[in-house]
């Protein structure tokens, strides 16, 4: 069935339709990893965009029941210049197609995703519908939607506690991926994930060693509520901020933040800490970044994008609080970052070591 | 961290001739390399025997040596020009040898060279066996377990241990000869029982098998920092058991899911970190296709054929970062030359799908053994890129010049089923087709996979190809031609399915508004806006790329490496595209080959990575509208799309394609050399068996004889009686009225080629060059000396009159290449090519006259004397240069190395100096002659060459060499006194010749072909042994003169010229 991604510019780009045959909606971004697209999909980061890939062939190695990143996608459509017929890989359970009919996502194929790149990339991400309608027979009322709390769509309803030996993070879930999770108890974390509107005092009554802020969808500056959490927790806590997490941090330090013309999607991004000189391949989706100069002089920009000069980490001068933009966890994507959660480990052990020597002196 | 300080003069080691396993990629990465390394400041010294480079033009390096690439060589240019540092990375295997071992005589401590980019400790644990499997085991990487025994226990055991499949190697075999795979304790004590009687010292390695698992490779980049990037990553079509230089390469991989690719990209970082390798490297895997279980199978610390690749499937130019990185400089420091705003420190990302794809040289090479497996056998290789991987993969098809578009290889139409299933099981240079037949008479893709262990992605994108072709036989719908369009199916292959003509489905596609749209490469998926102007075609619709309105000229490559025709078309490519960039005229390159720097994306204004056939090309030249082609530069693929793009009215520029053509075709060049009364050998054009005979006694035997359709020598032999001639005629072309056959007088005299430029009137001629070895031996083959030593001038005179007439009466603008044969002091015309040839690059670099940019300005419009050309012959320089060509024998079994019509070289070197044995020596040993200077000589000389082999023998005697001889020639050195011994021949009992061979008695051998081609068993086997044992072998008498007179000249004042190209140029040139 022929379709089109309809943007709010008035550009249309004609493909056909796969997976749901729904109309959807949502901003249309694109993410340049040749890699990955099953963690993409399942990334609830991606929650109410479309994401189009500008890997050509996706869909090779199929669909497997591992490599989630989330309990269901989250990408409202997934555009391509082509999904594979005959996907072949030992873990493959099914292809992307019937992936997306199952789960009820809106795939569009055969698009020229070159120049939808070129095009986003020129005037910024935008407003975008899937339809399988004629372009004009959409109306404009299609285009008027009430702005939604992703956060809250995906953040985890109730406290989840995961046992572990090692020491307890309290992680506020935004639309965490999984890869945070796993990265965490795999180095023998006992993690309670929590809402974000879980308050300061809460958080802290269950004796955290730290604190992670997860990744997530939507505008930063839409989590006041959080930041002014993270605001009471700074100083009482070891804090590590992902993504999301990392400008919630920026916020609550007294930073600001601003929207991307086209975001960071991919699995290439260089990275330079500035404290080592070293530089990282990183994974990376965020649509909006912290602006350095509105940081205060308690904070400081620890770590650089080398392609747009953007923030990519901060940290508190004195307190253990630190947070990168990118995601340590990866997946999809290189794990050169994975060292970040030592840090966090190392951190909260040397905190701990802190406190304990402080109650001894008292 | 910035540059290395101290750093004033560094050296640079080129990796010599072309050689199957290192081709034209080396002058890419040495050219890059060198280029990154004078933008610094730094002053370049190079070394390397390769005349037909664009790295060893005077202007790419400060100080150019064209000297043998040994080490005792460069140690001495080392001592003349003491540079500080040494880069030996970047001229393949042949630099990183000579710098270990320099390194390791203890000359680089000396004269206090550092060793830029990598450590000698890193160079060793990367290529020493024992010391990499000891380091992987360090850090936990896996190889392939092997072990070695000599005894069927330890082999059983070892089985016990690892489990099956193995693959059994003897050691010291050559061509791999008594090995094989066991996938049980039956096999494995077959093959070892064979292997340990084959192995010289009796011993076997044992290595588990891991073919059909896939394979996939990493180049990786690490600075000084530690900082490490993956620029690309590639997987082979072809499992693991292949030679990835003979798989169809697929960048990037394919089949692999992110956790995959992570794992092999972690795993790529952790070994350049082990190592220590400050530049680029590559790794290669083999991954389980079941389970996430892998092998490190191999790794190179140092650029190579794949990184070449990678750099222009990515847009990264690994060669130019790794050397900045050799110097000092950070990933960080070093901007991406592509999107000129992001650093070099970043991971490419493609938006599109890349094949590689090899040209092997099996059209020239009819008897050699096609089997593909761990002995690479290409000698060049193509490169496509598309949206789609069918695009990609037919595209490619399409840029190797087999004459084939599409899926389809005719002869396989007439193989029957079980004959198709059989063939499935070898690994050979046809598999693909066979493939495409398979699954076209219905073979399952799940049962081709269970052969063949290619993965179900590729096979089904090879159906869907097939099934495409199945499509369009339903005749016209413009949904699926568009379809077919997108797939990347050619005009041809869908005008043949539909059995019409090409043009009709052009024409049907235009009025379908069907054209291709053209795509950058940019590393960056369209997220940084780039300015590189490398550019591909796909039918999609956006087309991204904007024609300017200035002057612009489109230059045609040549296509892959092949034999007859190398790199030194791509050396005169990219000198046009600099001549049109000095006039300030835009310039346009189209070509396919990823080795070379022709398709770097700052040699041309504009690069379009495409196939050189007249569909590709005519849909650019619509869209890019220039004032016209130039296609004499591009060897035959340039020329032969002369024709077709004439037709269709697009302007040539140079020689007049009717002019072209006059050279080109037989009849109208003889009548044109009538009109001249210029003579050339007698002959006539035959169409069967029996006229061809006629026309022989006619002219006398031996005639030369050669199809008339194909160019290069191809099917060319030398014919001696009637029996043959019919033979010939029988088995070797099959002769009809469309496709005669050439017979011509044979005259075994001395062949000269001359390159010329003209303008139409005047005429330069830069040179002469004499051949050393007689007609008969293609001149792609002969040594050929400048200036010629042996011309009277009344026969030079004669050469420099035929000359400027031809080129004057065949109105030529621009170069020609005329090839002549002095015979009982008449000079006959060969050949005439109106177009560049081989020797240009040779020929411009040692007489400083810029060939190619003189006749690029000429095909622009500018006279010879507008540029300061008087014309005519250019007097000689005063010192020899010696061009002598490089075979790849070794690496192809069952081709005989005697010297024919037919050119079996793969490259060349030359040998410079102001004495003439000198320049020979130089020239012999950078080809890689292990050059005798005593022992025995083994003569086995036909009849006919005796009385004049006498002379030449007697030489060899008179410095103290000992002589071998089989029967006849025995008898006749010793009837004229010369003290010989007498070996036995083949066929009679052991001790016999090639015992001798083998025992390393004999280290030279001198063997004359008794009669025409046809394969002489014993004469071929002494020849096979030699190559087998490096034992030069000569098949010609002018070479072993020569080499006599080489070995003489040694004996009396041992001190040759060290002089660099510039300081020749400058004191010996005229």
């Amino acid at each position: 069935m022929d379709g089109y991604l309809l943007l709010e510019d008035g550009s249309v780009y004609k493909g056909k339709i796969v997976g749901a045959a729904d109309r959807t909606r949502g901003e249309v971004v694109f993410n340049t990893g040749m890699t990955g697209y099953q963690e993409i999909m399942t990334d609830p980061s991606y929650r109410g965009q479309i994401v189009v890939m500008t890997y050509p062939l996706i869909g090779n190695y199929g669909i497997n029941s591992e490599d989630v990143e989330s309990y269901q996608p989250h990408v409202q459509g997934f555009v391509a210049r082509e999904f594979c017929r005959e996907p072949q890989n030992w873990r493959c359970e099914q292809t992307v197609d019937t992936y997306l009919r199952e789960k009820g996502i809106t795939g569009l194929v055969g698009v020229d995703t070159r120049a939808l790149t070129r095009h986003l990339r020129q005037q910024g991400v935008m407003k975008g519908i899937i339809t399988a309608e004629e372009p004009a027979a959409t109306r404009a009322a299609a285009w008027q939607w009430t702005p939604r709390d992703l956060v809250r769509e995906v953040a985890v309803p109730q406290p989840q506690y995961f046992a572990g030996e090692g020491q307890h993070v309290v992680l506020v879930d935004c639309g965490v991926k999984e890869n945070i999770l796993r990265s965490l108890r795999k180095r023998g974390c006992a993690v309670t994930v929590v809402p974000p509107w879980t308050t300061a005092e809460e958080i802290l009554a269950s004796k955290p060693d730290g604190v992670l802020l997860s990744n997530g969808p939507g505008d930063p500056e839409d989590l006041g509520y959080l930041a002014a959490t993270v605001g009471r927790l700074l100083g009482k806590v070891v804090i590590f901020g992902i993504c999301l997490g990392h400008q919630v941090l920026g916020i609550a330090l007294g930073g600001k933040t601003y929207k991307l013309k086209f975001g960071h999607r991919g699995v290439n991004h260089p990275v330079k800490d500035l404290e080592t000189g070293r530089v990282y391949i990183t994974s990376q989706n965020h649509g909006y970044a912290i602006d350095a100069q509105s940081l205060p002089a308690t904070a400081e920009v620890t770590q650089l994008n080398l392609n747009d000069h953007t923030v990519e980490g901060i940290k508190h001068k004195t307190l253990p609080v630190f947070a990168v933009q990118y995601h340590p966890e990866a997946s999809p994507g290189p794990d050169d970052a994975a060292f970040l959660f030592d840090r966090f480990i190392a951190l909260m052990q040397q905190e701990r070591g802190h406190k304990q020597c402080q109650k001894r002196a008292i | 961290m910035p540059r290395h300080s101290g750093l004033q003069k560094v050296m640079v080691i080129g990796s010599g001739p072309i050689i199957i396993g290192q081709a034209a990629e080396f002058d890419y990465a040495g050219t890059q390399a060198c280029r990154a390394l004078k933008e610094e400041g730094l002053e370049v010294v190079l070394v390397n025997s390769n005349p037909a480079t664009i790295m060893t033009d005077a202007n790419i390096a400060d100080h150019v040596y064209i000297e043998p690439l040994t080490p005792e060589f460069v140690a001495r240019i080392i001592r003349k020009e003491k540079p500080d540092g040494l880069l030996p990375t970047l001229g393949g295997q042949v630099g990183l040898n000579i710098a270990v071992e320099l390194a390791e005589q203890g000359v680089l401590e000396a004269e206090s060279v550092r060793l830029l980019g990598t450590a000698l400790t890193s160079i060793k644990r990367a290529e020493d066996r024992e010391l990499f499997k000891a380091m992987m085991q360090e850090i936990a990487e896996p190889v392939p377990e092997s072990t070695i025994v000599s005894d069927l226990e330890s082999a059983l055991a070892f089985a016990k241990k690892i489990g099956y499949p193995l693959i059994v190697r003897p050691a010291y075999t050559l061509g791999g000869t008594g090995g094989g795979i066991a996938y049980n304790d039956e096999e494995l004590k077959a093959t070892t029982i064979k292997g340990l009687k084959y192995s010289i010292i009796n011993q076997v390695l044992i290595e588990r098998s891991v073919a059909g698992w896939k394979e996939i490779e990493y180049e990786v980049m690490r600075d000084s920092a530690d900082n490490c990037i993956t620029v690309c990553n590639m997987e082979n079509l072809d499992p693991v058991g292949i030679h990835t230089g003979d798989s169809i390469v697929v960048a990037p991989s394919q089949t692999l899911n992110d956790k995959e690719y992570q794992l092999l990209r972690s795993a790529s970082l952790k070994i350049i970190r082990a190592l220590g390798i400050e530049g680029g490297c590559n790794v290669q895997y083999a991954l389980d296709p079941y389970s996430e279980k892998y092998y490190v199978i191999e790794v190179n610390p140092r650029v190579s054929r794949s990184s070449a690749l990678a750099s222009k499937a990515t847009g990264y130019p690994i060669a130019k970062v790794a050397t900045k990185i050799a110097i000092g400089y950070q990933l960080d420091e070093i901007p991406n030359a592509v999107t000129l705003k992001t650093p070099a420190c970043f991971e490419p990302t493609l938006d599109y799908v890349v094949v590689k794809f090899p040209r092997w040289p099996f059209d020239k090479f009819s008897f050699a053994d096609r089997i593909l497996g761990t002995q690479m056998k290409a000698t060049g290789e193509v490169m496509a890129i598309d949206r789609t991987f069918e695009a990609a993969l037919l595209k490619a098809i399409r840029s190797l010049e087999i004459g084939l578009h599409g899926l389809e290889l005719p002869h396989l139409q007439e193989l029957s089923l079980e004959k198709i299933k059989e063939r499935l099981h070898d690994a050979h240079d046809e598999r693909l087709f066979v493939l495409a037949e398979a699954l076209r008479r219905g073979i399952t893709i799940d049962e081709i996979q269970a052969i063949t262990k290619i993965d179900i992605f590729f096979l089904d994108k090879l159906y869907n190809i097939v099934q495409m072709e199945q499509q369009l036989q339903q005749g016209e719908n413009p949904v699926v031609l568009q379809e077919a369009k997108r797939l990347g199916f050619a005009d041809r292959t869908i005008a043949a399915v539909r059995k019409t003509a090409d043009e009709d489905i052009a024409r049907l596609r235009k009025e379908q508004g069907l054209k291709p749209v053209y795509k950058m490469v940019d590393t960056c998926a369209a997220e940084f806006e780039a300015t590189t102007p490398y550019y591909y075609s796909t039918y999609e619709s956006e087309d991204e790329v904007t024609p300017t309105t200035d002057r612009k000229v489109l230059v045609l490559g040549s296509g892959p490496i092949r034999i007859g025709q190398g790199v030194e078309f791509d050396y005169c490519s990219v000198h046009s595209v600099w001549a049109l960039r000095e006039m300030g005229i835009e310039s346009i390159i189209i070509n396919n080959n990823p080795e070379t720097v022709s398709t770097d994306f700052d040699t041309s204004d504009r690069l379009y990575f495409e196939p050189l056939t007249p569909e590709d090309v005519l849909n650019i030249i619509e869209k890019e509208q220039p004032e016209g082609v130039i296609v004499q530069f591009g060897g035959q693929t340039a020329i032969n799309l002369a024709g077709p793009l004439a037709k269709t009215g697009v302007k040539i520029l140079g020689t007049a394609v009717e002019d072209i053509d006059a050279a080109e075709d037989r009849e109208r060049f003889d009548q044109l050399l009538t009109t001249l009364n210029i003579p050339r050998p007698a002959g006539a054009t035959v169409t069967n068996a029996a006229d061809a005979v006629a026309a022989a006694e006619r002219v006398g035997y031996p005639v030369v004889v050669r199809p008339s359709y194909v160019l290069g020598g191809r099917a060319m032999e030398i014919v001696y009686n009637s029996d043959d001639l019919r033979y010939y005629m029988e088995t070797a072309v099959q002769a009809s009225p469309d496709h005669p056959v050439l017979v011509d007088k044979y005259m075994e005299g001395k062949e000269v080629e001359v390159d010329a430029i003209s303008d139409g009137t005047g005429v330069l001629i830069p040179g002469i060059m004499e051949h050393i070895e007689r007609a008969g031996v293609h001149s792609g083959d002969s040594i050929a000396v400048y200036p010629p030593r042996t011309l009277s001038p009344a026969t030079i005179d004669t050469l420099v009159d035929y000359t400027e007439r031809i080129a004057r009466e065949l109105k030529v603008k621009g170069l020609i290449n005329i090839q002549y044969v002095i015979y009982e002091d008449q000079v006959y015309v060969l050949e005439v090519n109106p177009r560049s040839s081989r020797t240009v690059p040779y020929l411009s670099k040692i007489t400083g006259i810029p060939m190619v940019n003189i006749a690029t300005r000429i095909c622009l419009g500018e006279t010879l004397e507008k540029q300061g050309y008087k014309g005519g012959l250019m007097p000689d320089i005063h010192f020899t240069a010696i061009k002598v060509p490089v075979f790849s024998f070794a690496k192809l079994l069952k081709v005989d190395v005697s010297l024919g019509p037919e050119m079996k070289s793969t490259g060349e070197v030359m040998g410079l100096d102001t004495n003439y044995s000198f320049a020979l020596y130089k020239a012999l040993l950078g080809a890689g002659m292990q050059i005798p200077e005593k022992g025995t000589v083994l003569a086995t000389i036909a009849d006919k060459d005796k009385e004049e082999a006498l002379h030449i023998l007697r030489g060899f005697a008179d410095l103290g060499f000992t002589l071998y001889g089989t029967g006849g020639t025995a008898q006749y050195l010793d009837k004229n006194g010369l003290p010989v011994k007498r070996v036995a021949k083949i066929d009679e009992a052991s001790p016999n010749l090639l015992d001798a061979i083998k025992g390393g008695e004999v280290q030279l051998v001198i063997n004359t072909i008794t009669k025409g081609k046809e394969p002489q068993r014993d004469g071929f086997k002494i020849r096979r042994a030699t190559v087998e044992h490096s034992i030069p072998c000569l098949t010609s008498l002018d070479t072993a003169r020569e080499m006599l007179g080489v070995l003489q000249t040694l004996r009396q004042q041992p001190h040759y010229q060290l002089k660099s190209l510039q300081e020749y140029l400058r004191e010996g040139g005229r």
